[in-house]
């Protein structure tokens, strides 16, 4: 095992070392605070390199580290890391974005007053999310994906003053909670099943494939396989971190929280946390029972019970302990759709969940005024994209859009984040306009991400990625309908940023600060070049990224399914022919919002949006979110607050009476005790003091100082005692 | 009754009549010359039992009466000094207005 | 006891009842010299010369005087406020009656007292007397006179008026 394994640990370590060295940073040292951090970020990023380069060089032999944590009884419990090509291509990813995204920030939070806080939540997080990343172990995961969640709570609630943030990183982390709930569940149950859960264990591991093979063959009832309920109970938690439909709330309101926030945590980084989960368990969730003997199999219609326990099952041929790239596995996939084996069910409620999540996103987006939110359902849009290309196509696809969508999404942000920071806090996009004279650079590089987003051809990477995904999801046996969702989300994606892009970069700005002289102090900037030159670091990215996933040589996919690249000259024709829908729709997306937006740019704020002129309705019910929040409010919240009310009236009327008896009775018998001894006690003992000092005030008489009478009584003892002795 | 007899009923006669004036009069001065007729009273007892006793040339009895004519004489400066101080202190020799005795 | 003896035990008896019942204290000092001079006269008939020429030098003459200058100086507290007879008087009387009754019975009671010797002793001299206080007594004739000296100081002192600041602090 190389050495690099070994210190692979620095790399959430040194992060981990500045969050602890800036929570006591006083505020009159915050120059150092971004050396501090973004140091660390850089440092892990070499680090980070160097681990990516040694995966490269032997993608197929995964580094593992593992040492004893905890030993309860016979059962130890492990953890580890692992240096595998997927947790090294993400470690060179988070430490790369988040490298950038902590330099944007000294740019963007430069006069905020909790700066040095601000970085120490920062490199936390980085840390939680590197940990997630190199987790060899199920729990290792868990624990460093909860910090996760409480650095981006800390993060949404930054600007904890203002209640909307507040409230957002309330739900935030409540919503996302709900999912970790089956993300502990699943993980409880993996335990059972399997005894460990390290990931790879020398062949003990829980993804490796002995005990894949025994939980696939392990009923859990429902007709389930025990590897189904433990993946979905997973996804569960994949779907509450990545904001998939029904737990996709949180993530527009995460918006609240500062724009490198939004960048890092909530764009780049963490959502993805659900997709990277998902590809890490992908063995599990993709297990398919051992299925019968072929010969069998084609008796099921005549005899259904002929399947005797004794037939031989085949060697385990299906899963290899990494997922190859479903190219392969549906070019081989058997001829005969009736013996073609279905998908694993978690696979098709990922494809369903995902394609869902990325038309009701992109269709939310249309509707969005807010550049931000915009953006946040673009997020969601993308990652329902991911979670359709994890479950169409393996993890390849699904983890190559994760990638290049990270860099062009942190773009995004960023982009977002100089826009706002130049037109003075400003985020409503209609109070925006022409800022394309005022900010070039970053127009420049937020149209980069803008066409890598929309997934303008060749030279932008988000194009591969998606078409990669759209490809995978038309060769999907059990449904063509995803990826007519998906064709419909990637047409909507390019319209709503062709929107976007015009309301903010094109015609006049809109702003308050425009004076009449259109040159006052309230104009918008371009921002310092501490902003942009992140900018300009992601945008080089967001194109270069693409030469690694086309389909002529698809290193990415070699790297992560552990061979060697093959370049490809020809290409097949599916292939071209959804690579030349996918050109289409974009350029159809691009063209209709143009058609609609640039041709008439509205003049003021209060100009209604073209499309609402022409669907009203519609535009409301888009605008509003698909009134999933109000459904909420109106069905889950509203039965929580009545099950509150219910309780705080058991515990007030019920318990409350019960108590205050007690309290009642407890009184009484005080009363009691006081009336007892008051009446009783007190009237004997006051009748003896007073029987007492009436005795004493008569002796006390014969003592009145009176020297003579003294000697009176001294005289008649005297005469007793003289009789006493005289006549004894 | 032995002549003996008779100066101890004087003597004790005597003696009482000192106690009564100490226990009934008020007057602090009154009260000091029944101490003094008590006193008288001792000493003539001495003096009868001395002459009329078995040893009459014993001395003891005489000198006796001796010394306590002289503590008496102490006796009556210091009395009567205090005498005169509490009726400088108190403005009265009334010993019933004299109750600092009481607690 | 020969009939002088008798008339002065009566005067002397008169005489102190006198010195205690008196209402006026110069007559209750008066009676209170004839008692010391009907003593005297008694230790004379009883042949102690010594003693009742004492008697008559300390008691008729210094305690006397002492007397009635305290009477003097006392004059105007002196008056008698409370009736004559009062509860308290008649214990006191009682007390003291009572006691004589006692004492009075258990001396004419008892046969047993010592006669004096048949032989007639020689009775002791003023020289002999002398000798004694002089030689065996000496200490205690020195006491005496230390006692006298620490009673007349002592006398001076009480009597002395107080220093106004001391009364002050004493107010």
């Amino acid at each position: 095992m190389s050495p690099i394994v070994s210190w692979l640990w620095l790399v959430p370590a040194l992060p981990l070392a500045a969050a602890a060295v800036l929570c006591f940073l006083p505020d009159r040292l915050r120059r150092f605070a971004l050396p501090l951090a973004g140091g660390a970020m850089g440092l892990g990023f070499l680090l980070s390199c160097a681990a990516l380069s040694e995966a490269a060089r032997s993608p197929s032999a995964a580094g593992v580290h593992n040492f004893l944590w905890l030993e309860f009884g016979g059962s130890p419990l492990m953890l580890g890391w692992i240096l595998d090509p997927l947790s090294a291509a993400m470690l060179a990813m988070v430490t790369f974005v988040g490298f950038w995204i902590f330099v944007f920030s000294a740019g963007y939070m430069a006069h905020d007053p909790h700066y040095v806080r601000f970085f120490c939540f920062l490199s936390l997080f980085a840390s939680a999310m590197l940990g997630v990343v190199m987790a060899n172990s199920l729990l290792l995961l868990f624990m460093c994906w909860e910090v996760m969640g409480l650095a981006s709570y800390l993060l949404i609630g930054f600007w904890f003053h203002k209640p909307s943030a507040a409230a957002a990183a309330k739900k935030a982390f409540i919503t996302t909670r709900i999912g970790d709930i089956g993300f502990l569940l699943g993980m409880v149950w993996l335990y059972g099943e399997s005894g460990t859960l390290l990931f790879y264990d020398q062949g003990a591991g829980c993804l490796e494939t002995s005990a894949i093979a025994r939980m696939a063959g392990h009923a859990a009832g429902a007709g389930m396989m025990a590897s189904t309920g433990i993946s979905l109970l997973l996804f569960a938690g994949a779907v509450g971190k990545s904001g998939q439909i029904p737990l996709h709330v949180w993530l527009p309101d995460a918006m609240e929280g500062p724009t490198p926030v939004s960048a890092l945590i909530h764009a780049a980084t963490m959502v993805a946390a659900g997709v990277f989960l998902m590809a890490r368990v992908y063995p599990i969730a993709s297990a398919l029972p051992p299925p019968p003997p072929v010969a069998q199999v084609a008796s099921v219609a005549s005899a259904p019970n002929a399947a005797t326990p004794d037939a031989p099952a085949p060697a385990a041929s299906h899963p290899s302990s990494l997922p190859s790239s479903s190219h392969e596995a549906s070019v081989s996939a058997p001829t005969s759709v009736r013996s073609t084996p279905l998908p694993a069910l978690c696979l098709r409620v990922m494809a369903w969940v995902g394609a869902l999540t990325a038309l009701f996103a992109a269709l939310t987006a249309v509707a969005q005024t807010d550049i931000k939110r915009i953006l946040a359902y673009s997020t969601v849009s993308q990652l329902g994209f991911m979670f359709l290309g994890l479950a169409t196509g393996g993890v390849a696809v699904g983890m190559f859009h994760l990638l290049t969508h990270a860099f062009f999404k942190a773009l995004l942000f960023l982009g977002a984040g100089s826009v706002i920071h130049g037109c003075h806090d400003e985020q409503d996009i209609r109070a925006m306009g022409g800022l394309r004279r005022w900010m070039p650079t970053t127009f420049v590089a937020y149209a980069i991400g803008m066409m890598a987003l929309a997934g303008v051809p060749l030279f932008f990477s988000g194009f591969w990625s998606k078409d990669e995904i759209l490809h995978a999801a038309a060769l999907w046996s059990p449904s063509k309908w995803p990826f007519i969702i998906g064709v419909a989300a990637a047409f909507l994606t390019a319209f709503y940023m062709t929107r976007q892009m015009v309301y903010v970069y094109a015609g006049e700005y809109r702003g308050a600060g425009r004076g009449a002289d259109g040159g006052g102090s309230m104009d918008p900037h371009e921002s310092p070049s501490l902003m942009t030159i992140p900018l300009g670091a992601l945008a080089a990215c967001a194109i270069l990224l693409s030469v690694l996933g086309t389909p002529v040589w698809p290193w990415f996919h070699a790297f992560l399914s552990g061979h060697a690249p093959r370049f490809e000259p020809s290409i097949s024709l599916g292939v071209l022919v959804v690579m030349f829908l996918s050109v289409v729709l974009t350029a159809g997306g691009i063209g209709l919002g143009l058609s609609i937006y640039a041709r008439a740019p509205s003049a003021s704020l209060a100009d209604e949006d073209p499309l609402e002129a022409w669907r009203p309705g519609l535009w409301q019910i888009l605008r509003n979110r698909f009134y999933i929040d109000e459904l909420y409010e109106s069905s889950f919240i509203a039965w929580h607050a009545a099950l509150g009310r219910f309780s705080a009236w058991l515990d007030d009327k019920v318990l409350g009476a019960a108590v205050e008896s007690v309290r009642l009775a407890a009184l009484g018998l005080a009363w009691a005790a006081r009336l007892c001894d008051e009446f009783a006690v007190n009237l004997g003992f006051d009748e003896a003091c007073d029987c007492l000092r009436q005795a004493a005030g008569r002796i006390s008489r014969f003592h009145d100082g009176q020297a003579q009478r003294y000697l009176r009584f001294l005289a008649l003892a005297l005469s007793a005692l003289a009789f006493w002795i005289l006549w004894k | 009754m032995t002549s003996l007899q008779g100066f101890l009923v004087l003597s004790a006669l005597l003696f009482c009549v000192g106690l009564g004036a100490v226990l009934t009069r008020r007057n602090v001065i009154l009260a000091l010359i029944g101490v003094e007729l008590m006193l008288n009273a001792a000493n003539l007892n001495f003096i009868a039992f001395a002459r009329l006793g078995p040893h009459p040339n014993a001395m003891e009895g005489w000198m006796f009466v001796v010394f306590s004519i002289a503590v008496a004489a102490a006796e009556a400066a210091v009395g009567l000094a205090l005498v005169i101080a509490i009726y400088r202190r108190l403005r009265t020799a009334h010993l019933d207005q004299m109750d600092s005795l009481k607690g | 006891m020969n009939g002088l003896t008798i008339i002065l035990s009566l005067l002397v008896i008169a005489s102190a009842l006198g010195a205690v019942a008196l209402r006026n204290l110069v007559h209750c000092a008066l009676c209170l010299m004839g008692v010391f001079l009907g003593l005297a006269a008694i230790y004379l008939c009883l042949d102690a010369q010594f003693v009742g020429l004492v008697q008559i030098l300390v008691y008729v003459g210094a305690v006397g005087i002492l007397l009635v200058f305290a009477i003097l100086l006392t004059r105007g507290g002196g008056a008698e406020l409370s009736p004559f007879f009062s509860p308290s008087w008649a214990i006191g009387a009682g007390a003291a009656a009572l006691l004589a009754l006692i004492m009075v019975a258990a001396i004419l009671k008892t046969d047993s007292l010592p006669a004096p010797d048949a032989g007639g002793a020689e009775l002791p001299t003023l020289a002999q007397i002398g000798k004694r206080l002089m030689q065996e007594d000496v200490i205690v004739l020195e006491a005496m006179g230390l006692l006298l000296t620490a009673a007349a100081v002592g006398a001076i002192v009480l009597a002395m008026p107080e220093p106004p600041p001391k009364k002050e602090e004493e107010a």
